[in-house]
C-alpha cells in the first residue's frame, strides 16, 4: 500500500509544478498544453482514489473539449500575452 | 493456463522497459524529429506490449485489450505523422543540415498552387 | 508473493518514465517539444491505467484506458494544425 502513497505525492508535486507552469508562463499556447497535462495527472490521481466514474468524465473533458475551445479563442485573438498593450489600456 | 501467465509477465516487463527507453530519448534527444522518433516508435511498442501482457495475464479481458490495442495502433503513428508535419511547415529545420530534403518539393509545389 | 514484485517494479519503472516526460515538458524551448511530450506522457498514463486497472482487479476500470486511447490524440491534432497554420 505504500507504493501508492508515494506515487500519489509524486503526482501531487507534479500537479502543482505543471500549474506553476501554466499561471507563470507568457505564451499562451504553452498554458493551454500545461493545462492538458494537468488534466492527465487529475484523471490519474482520481484512478488511484478508486473513482473511475470522475476520472472517466475528467478525462473526455480535460483532454479533448477544454484544449479545442482554448485552442480556437487563442486563434481568433492573440498568442502572446503583450504586457505594454494590457497596461496601456 | 500457467503458460500463459508467464507470457503475460514478460510481455509486461518488456513494455514497461521499452516505456522508459522511450522517456530517456525524449529528454536526451537534441531536436524536435529526433524526439519525436523515440517518443512514439518506442512507446508505441511498449504500451502495445504492456496492455497485450495484461490480456495474457487475466484471459477475460482480452477481447477489450485487443481493442484498446488496435486503437493505440492507429491512433499513434496519426499524430506522431500530424507533428512532424507542423514541426517542418514551422521551419523548425533538423541540426544536422547534409541532407536530402525530399519534402521540400511537394512543399514549395502545394504553396504555389495555394496563391 | 512473487507477483508482490512485478507490481512494484513495474509501477517504479512508469512513474521514473513519467517523471522524465514532465521534465522535458517543463524544460523543452519550443511548443513542438512541448507537445511531443504532452504525446508521450499521454500514452504512458495510459498504459499505466490499465495496469493498475489489473492490480485493483476491477473490469470496469479499463473504460477509462479506453477512453485515453481514443480521445487521447484529438487534443494533438488540434494543437499540430493551429502551429500548422491551417486550423
Amino acid at each position: 500500500m505504500i507504493i501508492y502513497v508515494v506515487i500519489f505525492s509524486i503526482l501531487a508535486v507534479l500537479l502543482v509544478a505543471s500549474a506553476l507552469f501554466a499561471i507563470i508562463q507568457k505564451d499562451l499556447l504553452y498554458a493551454v498544453i500545461a493545462t492538458g497535462v494537468i488534466s492527465l495527472i487529475l484523471s490519474v490521481m482520481f484512478f488511484i482514489l478508486q473513482a473511475p466514474d470522475v476520472a472517466l468524465t475528467e478525462a473526455a473533458i480535460g483532454i479533448a473539449l477544454t484544449t479545442i475551445v482554448f485552442v480556437i479563442t487563442i486563434r481568433n485573438t492573440t498568442r502572446n500575452e503583450d504586457e505594454k498593450e494590457i497596461n496601456s489600456k | 493456463m500457467e503458460i500463459l501467465k508467464y507470457i503475460g509477465i514478460g510481455l509486461v516487463l518488456l513494455g514497461s522497459i521499452f516505456l522508459l527507453l522511450g522517456a530517456v530519448g525524449i529528454y536526451r534527444m537534441p531536436d524536435v524529429y529526433n524526439r519525436l522518433q523515440a517518443g512514439t516508435k518506442a512507446t508505441t511498442l511498449g504500451a502495445m506490449s504492456l496492455i497485450l501482457g495484461v490480456g495474457f495475464m487475466e484471459p477475460e479481458w482480452l477481447v477489450k485489450t485487443l481493442i484498446l490495442v488496435i486503437f493505440i495502433g492507429i491512433a499513434n503513428p496519426l499524430s506522431s505523422h500530424v507533428l512532424a508535419r507542423s514541426a517542418y511547415k514551422n521551419n523548425q529545420m533538423p541540426i544536422i543540415k547534409n541532407g536530402i530534403d525530399a519534402y521540400k518539393k511537394i512543399n514549395d509545389s502545394e504553396k504555389s498552387e495555394e496563391n | 508473493m512473487e507477483l508482490n514484485y512485478l507490481y512494484i517494479t513495474v509501477l517504479v519503472i512508469l512513474s521514473i518514465a513519467f517523471i522524465i516526460g514532465m521534465l522535458r515538458f517543463i524544460k523543452g524551448p519550443t511548443a513542438s517539444d512541448r507537445v511531443v511530450a504532452l504525446d508521450t506522457i499521454s500514452i504512458i498514463a495510459t498504459a499505466s491505467l490499465v495496469f493498475m486497472g489489473y492490480i485493483f482487479n476491477r473490469y470496469i476500470y479499463l473504460d477509462v484506458a479506453l477512453i485515453y486511447g481514443v480521445l487521447g490524440f484529438i487534443g494533438v491534432i488540434i494543437i499540430a494544425r493551429y502551429l500548422e497554420g491551417a486550423l
